[in-house]
């Protein structure tokens, strides 16, 4: 085969490779190529966090605004501190919002829900939730019910 | 007694001698980097005879081994009904592990011991000394353009080898067994994430793309010059490069995926 047509395939064989990986990234990962938006932080103290991860979604009406970015045992409580990230976009949570763990679906993941509040002025970074609510332990909850609290 | 004994420090000195000459080899191929102009010709035709003329079989392979995980999956997922979950389930195989292992051992069969034949051949038709005897340097005309070329071709191949696996997947669970479309994409979009499966992927064809090369080039370039030989170190290759690759996988799945 002549050179140039070995070199016209070649290109497209490694054009089809790069190609191949766009597709992985953007179509199936569904990455978004979009700078990261600047956040702030803000704190939630829980009786029990449940399943609740690092990396977790925090969300608001059901679309997400935040992570959770760190999960530490505070010595003095004993309650979990929860770290959360939000997006500055979403610098409207009023303050007396509470922050509940919920599950999504039967057997999901556990996220952050933040229920709005009705207070006029926002929480702003470094804040913490003022009214908080555990994850549901079915575990507790069936043994409750079985001891007839 | 004695003469086992003898047998089997014959047999570590043979092993440790063949480690530390593939070794050297390794080191003096990746060094002797071929100039732009005369190099980069030897490349492109590597490139073509290793990887344009491996497509076919990888695309093959990537749409039937894409439509098997669409149909097994539909059949178990339906079951719990959750078959919109086949999307995420054929993405995240081959994403991880079918796609580059099932290329490498592909790869390994194609490629790899057309390699091990052609330089074998080279060796023992003594093309390869009398390449040295013009003082051309055998490992630098030779060896680097098709270690390079397999190098290169290895991640390509496995990610087309990945998204051809994704549309078989969806030609079986959305074409034919009536998944909805839009949760195809969008379980599988939730799921995937390009960092932990996606990347991870391509670093995975990246390491045996080195190894299945290394082991090809070497095995072709240490073989004994004759037809028996040839044939023998083509055997290896093949033997060789499926075991290191499927040994490796299992290491770097540990470390990728099992929070070591």
């Amino acid at each position: 085969m002549r050179q140039r047509t070995m070199e016209i395939v070649v290109g497209a064989f490694v054009l089809a490779g790069c190609g191949a990986l766009l597709f992985l990234a953007l179509q199936v990962s569904g990455l978004t190529p979009q700078a990261a938006e600047p956040t702030y932080k803000v704190y939630a103290n829980f009786n029990d966090v449940g399943g609740l991860a690092v990396r977790g979604q925090v969300s608001m009406a059901g679309v997400t605004i935040g992570r959770v970015t760190g999960i530490k045992l505070d010595p003095k409580t004993y309650q979990a501190r929860v770290e959360m990230e939000i997006n500055k976009s979403a610098e409207i949570i009023p303050t007396d919002s509470s922050a509940i763990i919920r599950t999504a679906g039967l057997l999901g993941e556990k996220y952050v829900d933040v229920s709005v509040g009705a207070d006029q002025s926002y929480m702003k970074d470094g804040d913490t939730f003022y009214g908080t609510q555990s994850a549901l332990n079915i575990e507790r909850l069936i043994s409750n019910f079985a001891s007839g609290k | 007694m004695i003469d086992r004994l003898a047998t089997i420090g014959r047999g570590t000195f043979d092993i440790l001698a063949s480690l530390g000459r593939s070794s050297e080899f390794l080191v003096r191929s990746l060094i002797a980097v071929p100039r732009p102009a005369t190099g980069l010709p030897l490349l492109v035709k590597q490139i073509y005879a290793v990887g344009v003329l491996s497509l076919a079989i990888i695309v093959v392979s990537g749409l039937f081994i894409g439509m098997v995980l669409g149909l097994q999956g539909y059949n178990i997922l339906t079951d719990y009904g959750s078959e919109q979950a086949i999307g995420q389930m054929v993405a995240l195989t081959l994403v991880r592990e079918l796609g580059p292992v099932v290329t490498a051992l592909l790869f390994a069969g194609r490629a790899g011991s057309a390699l091990t034949a052609e330089i074998g051949l080279m060796k023992a038709t003594e093309q390869l000394s009398s390449m040295e005897m013009m003082g051309v340097d055998p490992l630098r005309r030779v060896i680097a353009p098709r270690f390079w070329a397999g190098f290169i071709t290895m991640p390509l191949l496995a990610m087309i080898f990945s998204v051809v696996g994704i549309w078989g997947g969806m030609l079986v669970g959305v074409d034919w067994l009536g998944v909805f479309e839009g949760s195809y994409w969008a379980n599988m979009q939730s799921s995937v994430d390009f960092g932990e499966d996606v990347l991870n992927g391509v670093i995975k064809s990246i390491v045996f793309g080195f190894v299945c090369t290394w082991i090809a080039v070497y095995q072709g370039y240490d073989s004994v010059p004759t037809s028996e030989g040839i044939s023998s170190a083509t055997t290896k290759t093949v033997v060789y490069s499926s075991l290191a690759v499927l040994g490796l996988d299992f290491i770097l799945t540990a470390v990728m995926f099992g929070d070591i």
